[in-house]
């Protein structure tokens, strides 16, 4: 078993590395307070290519691995978990279900552009009753002659009000299972903004992660062309699953990145510091703590690399699965990522609690990470489904 | 049009400086990144590519390890990598080095060939005129523009307090300041490109016109007597506030140091 990395591998980390450091960090705080979100550094991003790094060059995008995607999340998220989960979404959320179930018609029109970066994309599944619960879907979309007609709404959706292309889950119908249960179903649409009956509602003020543009979308009567329906009618919640499976890689990365990022911070804290005479880090609480943080940092970033590897089995094979390391990942790096970052807070003291310093809002933003794409508690699911089965 | 860019792999000085028990430097022991100068060199040639169209070379003398350095310049966008490595030009000083390199440069056509002032490990600025003095054309040093004008570049040579216009007939030599540009990140898709693509590899038997005496430790003229490392300043920051925000910032400053 080789845990070492390729020369490339190390190379395109040390390119991510510098970008985050003398781009994203300089801006960190600031989109922080501000909650605006980082369009300049979106568009440096896409002229490098960052924004369709695992998609194949003939779709406009760089035709790198699945593990350096995920090694460009962790390095943007080490200095902004604003700018990895943006990122983050667009590639696994929007990008990435585009590849694997658009048309080639869809994948010219759409994941070229998405993937060179001239335009952004969301992805719309979550409802005010429909969280965890996928199928509790209210939004409709019927077909009328050659397009179907969208109505109900999405809520907490990333990159909401900056993207420009949408993929947006509906009830399509209703079937009857052979118990006579009725289920609904639910299918998959690209959406473009700018479609007439498509319109934003409230912007939502949250704890962390605050440049990342979160938005209710609104559709009434939102017509769109039947071409857009992505994969069959039907299959939207197999294409939801699968999208969340890949975009858990993304949030894993996310997670370890902002660890990394309060370890590497409280090390460097912790060496200047000083009280009663001496340096915090000669404490031995200090050192204890930091041993176990930096462990636990390790041992994420071995499970987010191995989930990596396994969907990059799948993008050759297409039959790999990989749902149980995505989760076991996200699981791991979201939890390791709150604990690591509340440890930086407390090990840098009062000062780690004011926002001068970086550690606090990298434990604001690690919170979201044990919710969104699937909580904590959906991935135990996950990961005791498959054992249990 | 040809453009060759001489490049160098030196050790990172960020992450200390390291010395063999003979006081030179252990470079096995150093990470190592591609001269800024010579970065700087680079970034003027890809310019040069997308502006008027060219094809980009580098070259590099080294280990062979310094092939890292050449698949970051083709990461970028150089068209071509050749490194020159040999037991026998080992322990080279300037005038071995430039030797060897014009000897390289002799295999190939260009119209221009661009180096870097000078790089960080030796802080000679020599190798680059020297090269241009083997090959018997004009060099324009410390350059902080360059532009083409027909078969001629024109050049601004920084001073400390002014600069000169030089215009030169090309094939010339010219060398890059750091200051000059800010050098374009490699992309994901062209390291993963760069490291498929072929690396030339001559040793001492590709080396045109050159004469043994004066390659390796035996044609090098200098011998170091002991390498130092020096204390450095570092490059401090730099803001540009009113005098008012100018105290908030520095007290603000000393106080996130525990300085007050």
């Amino acid at each position: 078993m080789d845990f070492t990395l390729s020369k490339e591998h190390e190379m395109v980390r040390t390119l991510f590395k510098e970008f985050a450091q003398n781009e994203v960090k300089p801006l960190a705080q600031e989109v922080d307070e501000t909650e605006n979100f980082p369009r300049e550094t979106v568009e440096k991003m896409a002229k490098l290519g960052f924004m369709g790094i695992p998609i194949p060059k003939e779709y406009g995008g760089q035709g790198c691995d699945i593990l350096t995607y995920a090694m460009c999340v962790e390095e943007l998220s080490k200095v902004c978990g604003t700018t990895g989960v943006i990122v983050s979404a667009h590639t696994s959320l929007c990008c990435d279900p585009i590849l694997t179930f658009g048309t080639e018609e869809q994948k010219q029109k759409y994941l070229v552009p998405l993937a060179k970066g001239e335009k952004l994309g969301a992805f719309g599944l979550t409802e005010p009753g429909a969280g965890t619960d996928a199928q509790g879907q209210q939004t409709k979309a019927v077909l009328d002659g050659d397009e179907y007609v969208l109505n109900g709404s999405k809520i907490f959706i990333t990159n909401g009000k900056e993207a420009d292309v949408y993929v947006i889950f509906a009830i399509t119908g209703v079937t009857t299972d052979a118990k006579g249960r009725s289920k609904k179903t639910i299918s998959a649409f690209i959406v473009e903004k700018g479609t007439p009956g498509f319109t934003f509602g409230v912007k939502e003020k949250k704890m962390g992660i605050r440049g990342s543009s979160t938005y209710e979308l609104i559709f009434q009567d939102c017509r769109i062309p039947k071409a857009n329906l992505l994969g069959k009618d039907g299959e939207g919640f197999k294409i939801a699953m699968h999208t969340l499976d890949g975009g858990r890689i993304g949030i894993a990365a996310q997670a370890l990145g902002l660890a990394e990022g309060a370890l590497e911070n409280t090390i460097s804290y912790t060496k200047e510091r000083k009280q009663f005479g001496k340096a915090i880090a000669a404490f031995q609480n200090t050192q204890f703590q930091i041993a176990d943080m930096a462990t636990k940092c390790q041992a994420a970033q071995y499970l987010v690399y191995a989930a990596a590897r396994k969907k990059d089995e799948y993008q050759k094979d297409h039959k790999t699965v990989y749902s149980v390391e995505a989760a076991m990942a996200k699981l791991y790096a979201a939890e390791v990522a709150m604990e690591v970052t509340t440890k930086a807070v407390q090990l840098h003291g009062g000062y780690g609690y004011t926002r001068e310093y970086d550690v606090e809002r990298m434990m604001r933003d690690a919170k979201i990470t044990e919710i969104y794409e699937g909580t904590s508690e959906v991935q135990r699911m996950v990961i005791s489904a498959a054992l249990l089965k | 049009m040809k453009i060759i860019v001489c490049i160098k792999q030196v050790p990172d000085t960020k992450g200390g400086v390291k010395f063999n028990p003979d006081g030179t430097l252990n470079r096995a022991a150093m990470l190592t990144i591609m001269n800024p100068d010579d970065k700087a060199g680079l970034e003027a040639a890809l310019r040069l590519k997308d502006q008027y169209g060219a094809e980009v070379t580098v070259i590099t003398m080294g280990l062979p390890k310094a092939e890292e350095v050449l698949r970051e310049a083709l990461a970028m966008g150089a068209d071509k990598g050749i490194l020159v490595t040999d037991r026998v030009l080992g322990g080279a000083d300037t005038w071995a080095t430039s030797s060897t390199l014009a000897g390289a440069i002799r295999n190939l056509d260009y119209d221009l060939i661009i180096t870097g002032r000078q790089a960080i490990d030796g802080d000679t600025a020599q190798v680059g005129p020297q090269i241009s003095e083997h090959l018997n054309i004009p060099v324009i040093s410390y350059a902080q523009k360059i532009e083409i004008d027909g078969d001629s570049v024109i050049v601004e040579r920084q001073y400390d307090d002014r600069y000169h216009v030089v215009k030169a007939k090309m094939p010339c030599l010219i060398t890059a300041l750091a200051e000059l540009n800010a050098p374009r990140y490699m992309t994901p898709g062209g390291i993963f490109d760069a490291f498929k693509a072929d690396i030339t590899v001559w040793g001492r038997a590709n080396l045109v016109d050159v004469d043994d005496s004066n390659l390796g430790l035996k044609g090098s003229p200098t011998q170091i007597a002991k390498a130092s490392d020096k204390v450095r300043k570092g490059t401090g920051e730099k803001v540009n506030l009113d005098a008012d925000a100018s105290v908030e910032y520095i007290v603000g400053k000393l106080k996130e140091k525990h300085v007050i």
